[in-house]
């Protein structure tokens, strides 16, 4: 009964979300103020009723509800509570439902805030995201029914993949959505702006807000997910470039390059053209994203169960969204240039080698990712692009623009007066350098070229993000005339500085051993003596495990001890690993079990990972930041205004 | 044409591009190296008898099937019906390769479920399912009287993909 | 070169409970690294998302011993990596050699930084031509 009025919900949804989607948009073309207002009440409606069959897909799964297949093949009646409600959107026809929610949920959120924006152009911009929600809905409702029923119920079902009763993997999919989802708004925003013709700085103004925040949002997920891979999958790497996290990665170097440019446009008004793209682009590489992990086209450990016709389906999506908008693109691009200029020495040009940079590092990423496609399908021959590849090929442009980006946070816009920036910079960059040199040689002794590169590219980050906050609190205002939106920008910049120092520390001085270890025995790594106590069986709620009491000493002292497990989890029989780490914000001792060796011993994977957190403390920062620069005063009280700037031309039809 | 339209070009290329990786089948089969070309030399102790000794020449001659199988391999069994049909029928020799297997447990599983084999090689430490490219049980390589790899099969065998693989190949004389 | 055949030969030969790999170690430092740089960098080919030295599976294991019996032989880099091909074709590979086709993606990041490059510096000429004023909005 209530899988079928989940599946009943979502049908209503659609119906909802086909309203939403024609009717505003129509209604702005006419200048008809009732249907535009139609969108509103409509999008609150379709939110209502996706939440309804999320309801009910979740109530599904917390009564082990067998009778529906989704169910039978991703919970248990063991599984704990917990992923079961993790397991809704666990995997395809779940996280697609998830999807829908949060696109319903992100539009709503549109429609409530955007009391500053013209009505003909909200109502556009809920149009579209009406449009886009009738894609998914139908994906949904023709290929990928979560509320499919199995006829004769099973008695127990297939469990959870194991690798996804985890704590981190349970919030990694919403908080990633949220932000693939997020970039629609932009999306949304971009062609509205194409539809009536109107592009200017206030545009640019309405659409930063939203950008940051599914920005922010991204941030967390990838961020979240590399962590979860660490400590789960028992290999202590961070990232793999596997397809998947590049599909997650791709959308956010552009994100980071919108994020960028829109300050351009709003500022001066220039870019406006190039802006657009981006935004086109970073929802499209969300849907590549999504088409890549769910069509089979590509192996990967992440994706979902392959399905050639569902492929199909979200290409065919893909197809009539981004050529649309490029279509529109092609047609209003071209009227508008600005005749704006800048210096050579300014913050546009700074920018603009940012998205420069960007840009070419997710074409890198794009490359790598589908080249073994394209060479097996030229040429029959299947080859393997991997780290090996893509950790040179990103450093690339990355280096460069680690080392640019405390230049332009300290250049003024429009022209900067060279000898004064000089004086501005000379300092931080003598003291990034003596740093560079200094952390990796006296911290953990050893220097070379690339880690004072790293290290030093990391202490100039830091340092030059902190600089506008130093200057301004030595002016007269002093800390009341920092702006969130000033803040915001040097926390962001601040987490990337930490992101890159823990980079560059863990990848230079990371020990790694892997040895054979009984019960009583110790093995010394990168200083610290790990010594297994005691091998012992425990049971969990699903799984049978073999666990390790090892402790660490120091020195003799004993400063931690940690207890890695060997899984075999009851129902899907797969041995997981579940790793003993000691974590510290200086450092990650990381043990793991491999293999029985016979004659009692085991395998055991022993890791010492310097500043590994800073990885991640410093991708929170950036998050950090976003949000801090999106609470700035002029977003909240351009929401309640209703008067704007005037936007040229009353809605011409388009 | 105006320069904006080459995004537009780009994404339709893109497209199409993908649309064909679509149909392009099962991107984690892998193609073996070495089609159209000499079969791996080996030489390992056969499975029922560890004195005699079976290499590459006892494929010549004729077409023959190599199979690669194990006991803890579930897909083997699955197979193994269609092969011993296949044996009874008399058409093509059979030469297994017992792979990282157990002798007795090998021996075992083919005294109850029969043995479609002429002779099965016991490969125990895998170096010769290395040496021909194998990553998975079963599979199945169709060779030529001059020791020549045909084609390879991933996966359980059975009279569908036999027809369509190995006979249609072994009519046309040679690898297409 | 002789010590270390042998110190092996008494790590595989004496405890033969032991399992075939796991623990294979060089004496010498720089094989022990070479081994583990080369095992980082082959795909396991029956998983085919880990390499063979993040992978459990036999197959992996099998690999792993036979790279470090090349190693021992004296083999090169490019002789391992070829012994590989040969068997599992470029796929097995996670760094693609440099032949060819694959040239091209080797030089792939230089050549969009140059085209990158190029593309900024027409941008900024354009803009260093026109005029500057317009008037200052309050935020950055």
């Amino acid at each position: 009964m209530i899988p079928e009025i989940g599946q009943f919900a979502l049908i209503l949804a659609l119906s909802l979300a086909v309203c939403q989607g024609v009717l505003p948009l129509v209604g702005a073309h006419r200048g008809d103020e009732a249907m535009m207002a139609v969108g509103r009440t409509a999008a609150t409606g379709h939110l209502v009723f996706a939440a309804v069959a999320f309801a009910c897909l979740t109530w599904a799964f917390l009564t082990d509800d067998f009778s529906v297949l989704y169910v039978v093949n991703h919970s248990q009646l063991s599984l704990p509570t917990v992923y079961k409600i993790s397991a809704v959107w666990g995997a395809h026809e779940g996280s697609l439902l998830l999807w829908i929610l949060l696109l319903a949920g992100w539009t709503v959120a549109v429609s409530r805030f955007s009391g500053g924006l013209p009505p003909a152009f909200a109502a556009r911009v809920i149009g579209i995201l009406g449009l886009l929600s009738v894609g998914f809905l139908l994906f949904a409702l023709l290929t990928s029914n979560p509320f499919e029923r199995l006829v004769p119920a099973a008695v127990d079902g297939g469990d959870l993949n194991p690798l996804l009763q985890d704590p981190g993997l349970a919030i990694h999919p919403p908080l990633l959505y949220i932000g693939y989802v997020g970039f629609s708004v932009a999306f949304a925003f971009a062609i509205a702006a194409m539809i009536s013709g109107d592009l200017d700085r206030t545009w640019a103004k309405w659409t930063r807000p939203w950008t940051t925040v599914a920005w922010l949002f991204l941030t967390l997920g990838i961020a979240l997910g590399s962590w979860w891979a660490y400590y789960e999958l028992g290999w202590g790497g961070w990232w793999f470039w596997d397809a998947v996290e590049n599909a997650s990665f791709m959308p956010w170097l552009i994100g980071t390059a919108l994020i960028h440019s829109l300050a351009v446009t709003e500022k001066r008004g220039l870019f406006k053209s190039w802006t657009l793209l981006l935004a086109i682009t970073a929802f499209s590489l969300s849907l590549l994203g999504t088409f890549l992990v769910r069509s089979g086209i590509i192996v990967s450990v992440h994706a979902f169960a392959a399905d050639p016709t569902r492929g199909r389906f979200i290409l065919a999506f893909l197809a009539i969204v981004v050529i649309g908008a490029l279509i529109l693109y092609a047609w209003r691009a071209p009227s508008l240039d600005s005749d704006a200029g800048f210096g050579l020495l300014s913050r546009e040009t700074f920018l603009l080698l940012n998205n420069v940079l960007l840009v070419v590092a997710t074409a890198l990423v794009l490359i790598g990712t589908l080249s073994p496609l394209v060479i097996e399908m030229a040429t029959g021959g299947k080859i393997s692009i991997g780290p090996p590849w893509f950790n040179v090929a990103f450093l690339v442009p990355m280096i460069p623009l680690v080392l640019l980006l405390g230049m332009g946070m300290q250049t003024a816009w429009r022209t900067q007066d060279t000898a004064a920036w000089v004086r501005i910079l000379r300092i931080p960059a003598m003291l990034a350098l003596v740093l560079g040199i200094a952390i990796p040689w006296l911290v953990y002794g050893r220097v070379s070229v690339l880690l004072v590169v790293g290290c030093g590219a990391a202490a100039w980050i830091v340092i030059t993000s902190l600089l506008p906050i130093l200057r301004s609190l030595r002016r007269e205002k002093g800390a009341a005339g920092i702006t969130r939106s000033a803040l915001g920008m040097s926390v962001a910049h601040l987490g990337m500085g930490l992101f890159v120092l823990g980079v560059t520390v863990v990848s230079a001085f990371g020990v790694e051993s892997d040895r054979a270890l009984r019960v009583g025995e110790s093995i010394e790594v990168a200083g610290y003596e790990f010594q297994m106590r005691e091998l012992r069986n425990v049971q969990g709620p699903n799984f049978s495990a073999i666990e390790a009491e090892i402790a660490i000493l120091d020195d003799g002292r004993q400063v931690a001890t940690v207890l890695p497990q060997k899984r075999q989890y009851l129902v899907q029989r797969s041995p997981m690993t579940e790793a003993g780490i000691r974590a510290g914000l200086d450092k990650d001792l990381f043990v793991a079990l491999g293999d029985p060796l016979g004659d009692e011993a085991w395998s055991v994977r022993i890791q010492y990972k310097p500043l590994i957190r800073f990885i991640w403390l410093g991708a929170l920062v950036m998050a950090l930041g976003g949000l801090i620069a999106i609470s700035d005063r002029r977003y909240r009280s351009g929401v309640r205004a209703k008067a704007v700037a005037p936007v040229k031309a009353q809605e011409s039809p388009a | 044409m105006n320069r904006y339209v080459w995004p537009l070009i780009g994404v339709a290329v893109l497209i199409v591009f993908l649309n064909m990786g679509l149909n392009h089948g099962d991107p984690k089969a892998l193609p073996s190296p070495f089609i159209g070309k000499a079969a791996p030399e080996f030489e390992l102790p056969t499975l029922k008898n560890p004195e005699v000794t079976i290499g590459k020449q006892n494929l010549l001659g004729q077409y023959s099937i190599v199979n690669v199988w194990a006991t803890w391999c579930v897909m083997c069994k699955v197979e193994h019906g269609f092969l011993l049909d296949l044996a009874a029928s008399r058409t093509i020799p059979i030469y297994g390769i017992n792979w990282r297997d157990s002798r007795p447990d090998a021996i075992r599983w083919l005294n109850d479920l029969g043995d479609p084999y002429v002779a099965s090689a016991y490969d125990e430490d895998g170096r010769v399912g290395i040496d021909w490219g194998v990553y998975g049980a079963p599979e199945t390589f169709l060779i030529d009287p001059e020791g020549t790899v045909i084609y390879k099969h991933l996966g359980p065998l059975d009279p569908v993909v036999w027809q369509r693989e190995f006979v249609a190949r072994m009519n046309s004389g040679g690898a297409d | 070169m002789k010590r270390i055949v042998i110190l092996l030969l008494a790590v595989f030969a004496a405890p033969a409970a032991l399992a075939i790999d796991q623990d294979v170690r060089f004496t010498d430092p720089e094989m022990q690294a070479r081994y583990e740089k080369l095992i980082s960098e082959v795909r396991c080919l029956q998983c085919q998302n880990q390499s063979i030295k993040d992978s459990n599976v036999t197959l992996a294991a099998d690999l792993r011993r036979e790279i470090a019996r090349m190693i021992l032989e004296g083999q090169s880099n490019e002789q391992i990596a070829e012994f590989l091909v040969t068997r599992y074709g470029e796929f097995a590979l996670y760094r693609p050699r440099a032949t060819g086709k694959t040239l091209a993606l080797w030089l792939a990041p230089f050549l969009l930084v140059l085209v990158g490059g190029i593309a900024l510096v027409r941008v900024v000429r354009h803009r260093m031509s026109m005029p500057i004023d317009d008037e200052p909005s309050a935020e950055a």
